[in-house]
């Protein structure tokens, strides 16, 4: 596809919970630089795939970071290599202020000097944030949390996102000027791998999109290539 | 950012620090020259003394459950466990160890004894208990409350059910006020360490903490080992105080009269601590005449409590002088226009 360095690779990766496989057995890359998606209806095995990466799933398979593999990493250790995620439900500490909630996520960090430039990169893509810095999590508004996740998975100084549907119970418009931030995160040199039910807003702004049905990769293309399907077409983009 | 405002800001912020230590460092050289002038000239009666110590001990006690029960967000039942450890631990070593008047010396290495002892007791408690969350938490630390207090009525080098005597009036003014002070220190130091932004995540959401990199398995055990040392100190300076500890004094009803302290005053502050603490001394004390009376009033003030500030006094909400400065000079300086008030004002 590129010759850009592979970031991320997932070996037949194959979840169950009690029985049931939610994931059966994917497959794919993310390439540093890149914003890739996964798409699929509910049940589809997105959210089991980004929390097996993040390690909070058991799994089998493989899944390896920088050539490293994740299997015996805790998730709190995976947050240092590099890999933060941003909850479906965006999982705010809401009694917590928006400051303690951007802090807590720099709890791996070695690097304690350089996290006030870091949060100065956050109140400059979100001013919003900046503003309510001293209100707790809870209060804010729904896409304001959105905003407060992202900037808090950023302040892990993470090289690789995994977003959980950012768009889920955001206004069009809301959604929109989120994945406005996503292109420039992106930009400025983070990876990002977006679990999305939206396939219009996310293919707009991927490199390459995966589609799960069932716990299986069904289709998978470039950004472009996955919007002009016919079958995608029907079955996301209406 | 501009430069010049942030140079005043953070020129403020010194001369806050230096303002606030010189005020701290005032209260605690006033508190202890009175914790030595009170008795030494019997400024108050002893009754009244006997009830500040008690406030003293209280005041750890409650710290240390809301570390657990407030700040980390688990239910710890059986913290009276701890407490009768490190209260049983701390006489022996001062009535069979160290006899012979040599307990004044090794007083304060008596407490710290017992308090180790007790945390040394929560870590064999905390690493099977984290596995399990909320009720069944509870369930484990009742569990192990009933154990230690029957295991305490059954060895007969302490007296088993009868008790043990013998320690001398060790716990006194300077000593409460020294360990009530450090304890307060010590909390409020960890809590808003980055360590305590871990603890505070727990509570709020586990799973997210643990995404966010904070290892939520090696807070917790530590969290609780640190609780049960603190509530092992206090049980060592209740034995010295009352002179006498029986297995019945630790059981599950002192277990939840911290609980009660810990609610009434507030859960997830240090302020709500100390305030519960007081309070409910004080409280226990002024309805002494009702005699059983008490005992349906104080209930009832709790529902009350708890229907009108269900998170208690002082909930999840901090007494300006324990939150460090640069915890809100660091917002300030991202809040243009109300840090430039502030630098103008100082």
């Amino acid at each position: 596809m590129n010759n850009k360095k592979v970031l991320l690779e997932v070996k037949d990766l194959t979840v169950s919970y009690g029985g049931i496989n939610a994931v059966k057995g994917i497959s794919f890359l993310v390439h540093a630089g890149d914003i890739v998606t996964l798409l699929g209806a509910n049940g589809a095995g997105k959210t089991t795939t980004l929390h097996s990466i993040s390690g909070i799933t058991p799994y089998k398979g493989d899944i390896l970071y920088k050539g490293q593999n994740l299997r015996k990493v805790p998730a709190h250790s995976i947050v240092g290599l590099g890999i933060a995620q941003v909850p479906e439900g965006r999982g705010i500490f809401g009694n917590l202020t928006v400051m303690e909630n951007l802090t807590i996520s720099t709890w791996q960090r070695k690097d304690r000097s350089n996290i006030k430039t870091d949060l100065e990169y956050v109140f400059d893509l979100f001013p919003r944030l900046k503003e309510r810095i001293k209100q707790p999590g809870g209060t804010l508004s729904g896409g304001e949390q959105q905003m407060l996740a992202l900037g808090r998975a950023l302040m892990s100084k993470a090289e690789l996102l995994l977003l959980d549907e950012p768009s889920m119970g955001l206004s069009p418009l809301l959604s929109q000027e989120i994945f406005k931030m996503l292109i420039r995160i992106n930009s400025a040199g983070t990876t990002l791998l977006l679990v999305e039910q939206n396939a219009n807003l996310a293919l707009q702004i991927a490199n390459s999109g995966y589609v799960l049905e069932t716990g299986m990769i069904v289709l998978s293309g470039t950004g472009d290539e996955l919007r002009g399907n016919p079958l995608i077409k029907e079955a996301y983009l209406g | 950012m501009n430069g010049g405002r942030i140079g005043k800001i953070q020129a403020s912020s010194k001369h806050i620090i230096m303002k606030r230590k010189i005020i701290m460092a005032g209260i605690l050289a006033a508190g202890l020259l009175l914790s030595f002038a009170i008795p030494r000239f019997n400024l108050l009666d002893q009754y009244v003394q006997l009830v500040i110590m008690y406030i003293g001990i209280n005041i750890i006690l409650t710290l240390s459950l809301n570390l657990v029960n407030g700040y980390m967000g688990e239910f710890s039942l059986g913290h009276a466990g701890f407490m009768s450890t490190g209260a049983y631990v701390s006489s022996l070593l001062t009535v069979k160890v160290f006899s012979l008047g040599a307990g004044t010396l090794i007083f304060p290495l008596a407490v710290a004894s017992g308090g180790i002892a007790a945390a040394l007791l929560g870590l064999i408690v905390a690493i099977p208990s984290f596995r399990t969350r909320g009720d069944y938490l509870a369930i484990v630390t009742l569990a192990f409350n009933v154990i230690v207090k029957s295991v305490l009525e059954n060895i007969d080098a302490v007296g088993g059910a009868r008790g043990f005597l013998g320690m001398d009036k060790l716990t006194t003014l300077p000593w409460t006020f020294f360990w009530t002070a450090a304890s307060i220190w010590l909390i409020r130091n960890l809590i808003y360490s980055n360590f305590g932004r871990g603890v505070l995540s727990i509570r709020e959401d586990e799973t997210a903490g643990e995404l966010m990199g904070v290892n939520t398995q090696q807070v917790k055990v530590l969290v609780f080992v640190v609780s049960s040392f603190f509530a092992g100190v206090a049980g060592a300076l209740l034995a010295h105080l009352i002179q006498y500890i029986n297995p019945r004094s630790f059981d599950i009803i002192r277990s939840t009269e911290m609980l009660v302290m810990v609610y009434l005053g507030g859960i997830g502050s240090i302020a709500g601590s100390i305030i519960g603490a007081v309070t409910y001394t004080f409280l226990l004390e002024l309805l002494r005449p009702l005699e059983i009376w008490r005992m349906v009033i104080m209930p009832l003030m709790l529902v009350l409590l708890m229907i009108f500030r269900p998170r208690g006094i002082m909930g999840l909400r901090e007494f300006f002088w324990f939150v460090p400065v640069r915890d809100f000079m660091i917002t300030k300086k991202f809040k243009g226009a109300k840090a430039d008030a502030a630098a103008e004002r100082d």
